[in-house]
């Protein structure tokens, strides 16, 4: 695994025809937001210019508080901007758009009075749509859930929790799932059994995915490209090609050249600031 | 798509919860319903002896100390006059109470429910109307019933309208704290996939409140059924109910039929609540 410095871009579009001929899926440019608060406006994201390409699987990572959320929810249209906007296949984004935008959240946030399958049909209900079954069913044998549709999430493990979660956005159907932190909440030896899951239905349906969390690991392990943003104000640190090959295995995550990337990508988070901000 | 294998699945965590850790509800009042769920021959043998102790205790020491009736019952004779006479003596004024007790309950209940989703919805609203809404919660309904009979005469109406003022604070504010728990994650979900602003009310906002909305609803009934039997206590109506017959029953020293009418009412009392506790196992189980 070769780490590519090549690669990096801080501006919009800069490497679009370097790393994939795809089309750009999604692009935010100048994205900024400021809260107002109580004790005077706090900037959560500063000048935030990316472009995700059709297919591509893109890890966004940073320090607890740099703005992630932030970025995930404005990508969904859930959160405006201040300035700035996000571009979906070159059309700006005002709000949600549940035909073409999945969210996966935070912990599973399954709805604890339904159980799994009218969890999973939940979508369907809110767009008047009727579920289709076929396709539930066979996300649900793909992740595991067989048998488990009448259960109440209580009763199901975190990981199984999330598991219905992603099939809940998965039966939508959706060009681009925003999956924020889903696995921050799961114990090391779950994250990774979701983390193979997830890549290998990313590879049979090639969604594209952007993937927010703080575990570097983690983000080398799913990505094609780790984006590193900065503590607050989030800003955009650097773009990180990972070349690891696919299908990836755990067994990679021990290799030397794996572990070294680990510790590039930390110094870069941790050296924050202005200064992750100077790319060669 | 091809099956994950099997080593991938989470252990599947057991779905037989031990006796111990069964929800009892708010308080542990298993002794009502374990003879249904009482797992051995011990608790349920238990349970009735205690109950025979009390019952036929009362009954000898009563009989032993000679004790006048007009000082404590018999429980025989109370048990006696209640299923004896209850057609003539204490049906009609059962019925007379539960109409009061469920015609203000309804009106009462939904006006509170309806204000609470509205005034959770404006935190300015909810300013203003907040000490109005502590001043009925606290305030003693039955102390209105005089007042309600002068104006609205000697029929059911005026305890209808001091239960539906008793129970629908009660409900309201309940249910308010219901409503004002906002889980934003599950709104964002909703809104997510598009969903309006009555959508994520019905599907998410209304749910979350559900559990809150029931323990109102019982708050509220064991309110009404206070105010209502006070009601008809402090207030004589031509209509009777069980209220007016305890100072009926007890001005004549009649301490049998008094006896029956306390029993008839702390029925109705427990009944609330035992109704409550299984709408709430059915309805708000999965806030356990």
């Amino acid at each position: 695994m070769v780490l590519d410095p090549r690669a990096q871009a801080a501006g919009a579009g800069a490497e679009a025809s370097a790393t994939a001929p795809a089309a750009v899926k999604i692009r935010t440019v100048d994205a900024t937001k400021v809260y107002e608060t109580k004790s005077g406006p706090v900037s959560a994201l500063e000048s935030f210019s990316v472009d995700i390409h059709d297919g591509e699987f893109v890890c966004v990572l940073g320090p607890s508080g740099c703005g992630k959320t932030t970025l995930l929810w404005a990508m969904s249209g859930l959160h405006a901007l201040t300035r700035g906007q996000v571009l979906l296949d070159g059309e700006p984004i005002t709000g949600p758009r549940p035909q073409e935008i999945g969210m996966i959240f935070q912990e599973a946030n399954l709805l604890p009075w339904r159980n799994l399958r009218q969890n999973i049909e939940f979508p369907f209900e809110i767009k008047r749509g009727k579920p289709d079954r076929a396709r539930i069913a066979g996300l649900v044998e793909a992740t595991g859930l067989g048998g488990f549709e009448g259960a109440m999430p209580r009763e199901l493990s975190g990981g199984m929790q999330q598991r219905a979660s992603i099939v809940r956005a998965l039966a939508q159907d959706p060009a681009l799932l925003l999956m924020d932190e889903p696995f921050g909440a799961l114990d090391a030896f779950t994250r990774d059994e979701m983390n193979l899951l997830l890549l290998q239905l990313w590879s049979e349906t090639r969604k594209t995915v952007v993937f927010v969390t703080h575990n570097i690991a983690e983000a080398i392990f799913l990505a094609d490209r780790v984006v590193v943003m900065t503590p607050r104000p989030g800003r955009l640190a650097r773009v990180y090609k990972i070349d690891l090959p696919r299908p990836r295995t755990i067994e990679m995550t021990f290799e030397p050249d794996f572990i070294a990337q680990i510790q590039e990508i930390k110094r870069a988070v941790e050296a924050g600031g202005p200064h992750a901000l100077e790319v060669e | 798509m091809s099956q994950v294998p099997t080593e991938l699945r989470d252990e599947i965590p057991s779905f037989e919860e031990g006796p111990e850790a069964r929800d009892r509800g708010p308080i542990d009042w298993t002794g009502l319903t374990s003879i249904s769920t009482a797992k051995s021959a011990l608790e349920i043998g238990a349970i009735v002896a205690v109950a025979g102790a009390v019952f036929f205790g009362a009954e000898a020491i009563l009989r032993l100390t000679d004790t006048p009736t007009y000082v404590f019952p018999k429980p025989t004779a109370v048990v006696q006059t209640l299923v004896g006479d209850f057609g003539s003596l204490y049906a009609p004024h059962l019925w007379v109470t539960m109409q009061e007790f469920l015609l203000g309950l309804a009106i009462g209940s939904t006006i509170g429910l309806v204000l609470a989703a509205i005034i959770t919805q404006k935190p300015f609203v909810e300013k203003v109307v907040a000490p109005y809404i502590i001043a009925m919660v606290t305030t003693p309904m039955i102390a209105l019933v005089p007042f309600l009979r002068l104006k609205l005469g000697f029929g059911l109406s005026p305890i209808v309208f001091a239960v539906a003022l008793a129970s629908g604070p009660m409900v309201l504010i309940n249910a308010a704290t219901g409503f004002r728990r906002t889980d934003l994650a599950k709104i964002a979900l909703a809104r997510s996939y598009g969903a309006s602003t009555f959508q994520i009310f019905r599907r998410i906002r209304f749910p979350l409140a559900l559990p809150m909305i029931i323990v109102g609803y019982m708050v509220g009934s064991i309110f009404g059924l206070l105010t209502a039997v006070g009601g008809e206590m402090v207030a004589a109506s031509e209509k009777g109910g069980l209220g007016q017959r305890l100072v009926f029953f007890s001005s004549l020293v009649q301490m049998d039929n008094f006896g029956a009418v306390i029993l008839i009412v702390a029925a109705l009392g427990v009944g609330i609540y035992v109704l409550f506790y299984f709408i709430g196992k059915r309805w708000a189980s999965w806030e356990a």
